[in-house]
């Protein structure tokens, strides 16, 4: 036998509400997960990725001993985190010496695994390492300019697919409209060879050019690192092909106040106050009562004028 | 030479991202870390002018905060989190309404209340028409004397209340079907808490499904014994404890089982107060019982009166003995 449960209070269904599938998607949350074992440098990595995307990120800092994400069997904890937490990237960091430094960037489709990307992490430089002047330090939340430089991109499968996960996992928040005072950082990737990516965080000095465009300049604030690509699980055919539908039908907005009628058309409503008109006392600015009292004022200075002259005749 | 490389660059605006799909990184000279980071930034560097370029060329809006931009829509194709959402299918009464040709209208806020005379509203708190607020009912001639009118419209208002709670799940269960539940419902027990999906069901195993009918199988008034067994059922192996009982009567050779489960007691207690100071007067006395079950045993069957009246208090001591070590056994 079946029973109806429902959210027991407003918040809890609009908690619930904003979980479930909508027409027309802004961002992904990410998920930082730390493995059953991980390195000083690993730790830094996870804590500067969790770092760059504060704000749509959850951050899981205890060890965990049963995700195991390219092993089968291995899913099961990851769904349920991803479900909990309602983020739909995650990044796994774990350290062992068959995979040294190793980190895997994984997407899901209604809480299951989508794809999944490993990579090891060399040549680590992490944000204190940079020296710069502070004050072109990125804002937390802005939106990132994103660089992939390099044919491996286009001609190798794994850097393919590597540019697309990373693309999802950097760019944040699709937006419509964009502030162009807030541009300030931005993201380099360039394909070495055929299995290194290096990549970097940098901030942006706009310049003065003489034209509307200003000429920018790349300042290096860090994190910095070398990906080199492990192993990679590109998703499934028919999930892909499911996961990249969209809908032409824009959410509808709700019109308040207007009704319909059959003669006389669209009809709104518009909300006006009780209005006192016996009770309020009129504003007394007008200019035309201006005139009529300086004229005024004059006919009383020339009969003074004339009074006197008559005291003097007299 | 600017615009063979803005030819070269791909950049997609709703992502803000640049892409330069023919730079090639030299790997004969190996540069050094230095170099490839140099080099690596002053490509990012143009990327990133190309980008500039095609943003600060929007037509723009000025805010208070500086120029808002509207950007175009994205053109990578990126997977989306969670399926679209599905449309419901119609409930059974939107359906039958379509079918009829029956169109939708809308109802009256205020409805006139025979009861007061006056307007009220038709839901909620004094509301119009209220069955309770009905004082008195007239009786009809055809009416049951003893059936209480007030209590039958309560009743007959719980019965509505009820079919409405049932046509209601009825309808989210067909909404379950095609996955287009709402999201702050949950079918409670088969649905996952958050997205409302199916759960998958449990495979019950084996050995659980043959326990389960083993216990089902003793249900009956004889426990099992006499029911008819299916094809292929085997025989329970062990139906209950094991448990052993002394023979009643003695024999030559048995007494010496008695003599050693009374010894084996004994040795229990004794063992079990060994760290309390010894009690002179109690172990006089079991040495003496000793010694006169073995007087009894060595006459044997001389005195028959006396050694049947023995024998009984002989056979309730075995007796407690026999339960303390079935329990054990129980355990």
């Amino acid at each position: 036998m079946l029973e109806i449960k429902t959210a027991k209070t407003r918040k809890g269904k609009r908690e619930l509400e904003k979980r479930a599938p909508k027409l027309v998607e802004s961002g992904k949350k990410t998920l930082i997960l730390h493995g059953t074992k991980t390195s000083g440098v690993l730790n830094a990595v996870l804590a500067q990725i969790y770092h760059l995307k504060k704000d749509c990120a959850v951050k899981y800092s205890r060890r965990n001993e049963n995700v195991k994400p390219f092993e089968a069997g291995g899913e099961t904890s990851l769904e349920f985190f991803s479900l909990k937490t309602d983020c739909s990237i995650f990044v796994y960091g774990s350290h062992s010496k068959k995979r040294p430094d190793n980190l895997v960037i994984g997407r899901t489709y209604d809480h299951h695994i989508y794809d999944l990307v490993e990579v090891g992490v060399e040549n680590f430089k992490p944000m204190e390492s940079f020296s710069y002047d502070k004050k072109l330090a990125p804002k937390e939340g802005s939106k990132p300019f994103i660089v992939f430089i390099g044919e491996g991109f286009e001609a190798v499968e794994e850097l393919k697919h590597l540019k697309e996960v990373l693309l999802d996992l950097l760019r944040g928040e699709v937006v419509e409209n964009l502030n162009l005072a807030g541009v300030d950082r931005a993201y380099v990737c360039a394909a070495l060879s055929p299995n290194r990516v290096f990549f970097t965080h940098c901030a942006l000095r706009l310049k003065k050019s003489g034209t509307v465009v200003p000429r920018m300049e790349l300042e290096e604030v860090g994190p910095s690192m070398d990906f080199v690509l492990r192993r990679h699980r590109p998703p499934n055919e028919s999930l892909r092909k499911e996961a990249l539908k969209t809908s032409r039908e824009k959410p509808k907005k709700k019109e308040k106040n207007v009704k319909k009628d059959e003669l006389q058309g669209k009809i709104g409503s518009i909300y006006i106050p009780d209005q006192k008109v016996g009770e309020t006392p009129l504003p007394y600015k007008a200019k035309g009562v201006k005139r009529e009292r300086r004229e005024s004022k004059r006919k009383n200075e020339s009969d003074g004028s004339a009074s006197k002259r008559k005291k003097e005749d007299s | 030479m600017e615009a063979e490389k803005q030819h070269q660059f791909d950049v997609d605006l709703g992502n803000l991202m640049a892409f330069d799909s023919y730079h090639t990184f030299p790997s004969q000279p190996p540069l050094s870390r230095e170099d490839l980071t140099r080099q690596c930034l002053l490509k990012g560097t143009h990327l990133v002018q190309a980008i500039a370029d095609a943003l600060f060329t929007l037509p723009s809006i000025e805010d208070v905060d500086g120029p808002l931009v509207t950007l175009p829509p994205p053109t990578t194709k990126l997977p989306r989190e969670k399926h679209l959402p599905k449309p419901k299918p119609p409930t059974k009464w939107e359906a039958f309404a379509k079918k009829k040709g029956i169109q939708k209208r809308k109802k009256d806020k205020i409805v006139y209340d025979e009861q007061s005379g006056t307007w009220k509203r038709r839901h909620g708190y004094d509301r119009a028409n209220d069955e309770d607020a009905i004082p008195i009912i007239e009786a009809k001639p055809t009416d049951d004397p003893e059936e209480d009118p007030f209590a039958k419209r309560k009743e007959n208002k719980k019965n509505r209340i009820e079919k409405q709670e049932k046509n209601r799940l009825q309808n989210l269960k067909e909404a379950a079907k095609f996955g287009a539940l709402p999201s702050h419902i949950q079918l409670a027990a088969t649905a996952l808490p958050i997205t409302g999906t199916q759960a998958a069901p449990k495979k019950v195993t084996k050995d659980e499904l043959g326990n389960v009918a083993g216990i089902a199988a003793t249900a009956t008034a004889s426990g099992g014994k006499f029911d008819k067994k299916l094809a292929g059922e085997k025989p329970q192996k062990h139906e209950g404890k094991y448990r052993k009982f002394l023979p009643v009567v003695e024999g030559t050779g048995i007494g010496s089982l008695e003599r050693e489960q009374t010894e084996k007691i004994l040795n229990k207690i004794i063992s079990k107060n060994s760290h309390n100071i010894l009690n002179v007067e109690k172990a006089v006395t079991m040495h003496n019982v000793k010694k006169e079950k073995k007087r009894r045993s060595e006459k044997g069957k001389a005195l028959a009166s006396a050694t049947d009246k023995k024998l009984k208090t002989q056979k309730k001591s075995f007796k407690k003995g026999d339960s303390k070590k079935g329990k054990a056994k129980g355990k």
